[in-house]
């Protein structure tokens, strides 16, 4: 049946991390957001966190290498703004995962990209909220820079988008 | 879409890639360079998004044209002389010092911010839904550059004096970020680009406030010269140079 491929294709690229994450996958992250078989096509669309992210080449790659080793050769990847990718997906694992990666995953904002609020980020490390924002800006695209003022140490969060 | 409206949104997209993409290669020449370290991560990423967005619309340009969309980006960046540029003059000026890089971004990014809002709502679905992706990262940086406008407008003599200079030479070139392009009203009528004077009107109102909020004061006496997007500065030939010397070195290279 079909949908019993699609669904071993699903679990296949749930298995396929984040170049720049490597504790979680793709399909954690809410990146892969379809897979359609047309005859002995496989085409796979996903979004990306941003719109500039210098990873998409690597994970279009990782992705069509998977589904090789799968024993699908002929793999096409798409790539949608519809709709824009929300850091709300990030699944409740994969949020754990990065917890304990030392990044602070984002809040949940239902759409409302309200910036005072981002002010409050929790530590991954001791969960403390006694922290302050030192960059919006971080080592990737999708990462800003806290200092927790309990444990003392700085600490990346995953930027709210 | 008709071919003329057609041709019209394909040489305004490229008005928006270009500026993007200059602007963003201006602020990684900061890499490495920036006042503080978290500055000179703060501008390379500004500078990733910046050239990531100019991707994005070169890539809406190769669509409409039925080109290929990576193949078509390469050539748009790295094989197209000075006078096939279609940014403004604004983005292709020096990085000149913390303030002038500060206040450009400033002017750019609020400008970027109002537009991409209108054009959220684009009737070319393409157009706008690549527009509701970028904005949200546009976001993160108007709140820096703002941040950073008051912080130098209202701290020492010195960067205050600084910032009214780089106002001071910026204002008429930023002028020239609101002025229509070819056929806009043609664009505008189809729906697909919001009205030229009013994104002018509210642009203004809305960074004469916010630098007043700042101490600084927009230049009255600033000549309005007509600075078009056909003719550029030897500036811009240095940064080309510099940036499409190694793909020009060696065409055929694969990456
Ligand atoms: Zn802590």
């Amino acid at each position: 049946m079909i949908s019993d491929v699609v669904q071993e294709i699903w679990q296949a690229l749930d298995e396929v991390k984040d170049p720049e994450i490597p504790v979680v996958s793709l399909v954690e992250m809410g990146i892969v957001r379809d897979v359609v078989i047309d005859k002995s096509q496989v085409i796979i669309t996903i979004t990306p966190t941003f719109s500039g992210c210098p990873a998409l080449h690597a994970m279009k790659t990782d992705i069509v290498q998977r589904l090789n080793t799968l024993g699908y050769a002929n793999v096409e990847i798409q790539t949608t703004f519809t709709p824009a990718w929300s850091s709300d997906w990030i699944s409740e694992s994969a949020r754990a995962k990065l917890r304990e990666f030392g990044l602070a995953p984002p809040p949940i904002h239902h759409g409302d990209l309200n910036v005072m609020l981002w002010e409050v980020a929790t530590c991954p490390y001791c969960g403390s909220t006694k922290t302050s924002i030192r960059n919006s800006f971080g080592p990737t695209a999708c990462r800003m820079i806290y200092y927790c003022n309990a444990c003392n140490q700085p600490f990346e969060q995953f930027k709210p988008l | 879409m008709n071919p003329e409206s057609k041709q019209a949104l394909i040489d305004y997209l490229i008005t928006m890639a270009d500026d993007e993409l200059i602007l963003g290669h201006r602020n990684s020449e900061w890499c490495g360079h920036a006042p503080i370290l978290e500055e000179d991560i703060a501008f390379a990423n500004i500078a990733l998004d910046e050239i990531g967005h100019a991707i994005v619309w070169y890539e809406l340009a190769a669509d409409l044209q039925g080109e290929e969309r990576e193949a078509y980006a390469n050539h748009m960046v790295y094989f197209r002389d000075v006078r096939d540029y279609r940014n403004t003059q604004l983005v292709e000026l020096p990085k000149g010092d913390w303030a002038f890089t500060m206040l450009r971004q400033y002017l750019f990014d609020q400008f970027e911010m109002m537009r991409l809002e209108k054009l959220a709502q684009s009737s070319y679905a393409p157009f706008a839904e690549a527009a509701t992706k970028i904005r949200t990262e546009e976001i993160y940086h108007l709140r820096h550059t703002q941040a950073w406008a008051r912080r130098l407008g209202l701290g020492t003599e010195e960067s205050h004096r600084r910032m009214q200079a780089a106002l001071n030479d910026l204002w008429p070139y930023a002028l020239a970020l609101c002025e229509p392009s070819n056929r806009a009203e043609l664009l505008t009528q189809g729906g697909y680009i919001p009205d030229s004077r009013a994104l002018k009107t509210a642009w203004l109102e809305q960074v004469t406030a916010y630098l007043g909020e700042v101490g600084l004061a927009i230049p009255t006496d600033s000549s309005n010269l007509p600075l078009s997007r056909t003719h550029h500065t030897e500036h811009l030939g240095q940064l080309l140079s510099d940036l499409q010397q190694v793909a020009r070195l060696d065409p055929m290279a694969k990456w």
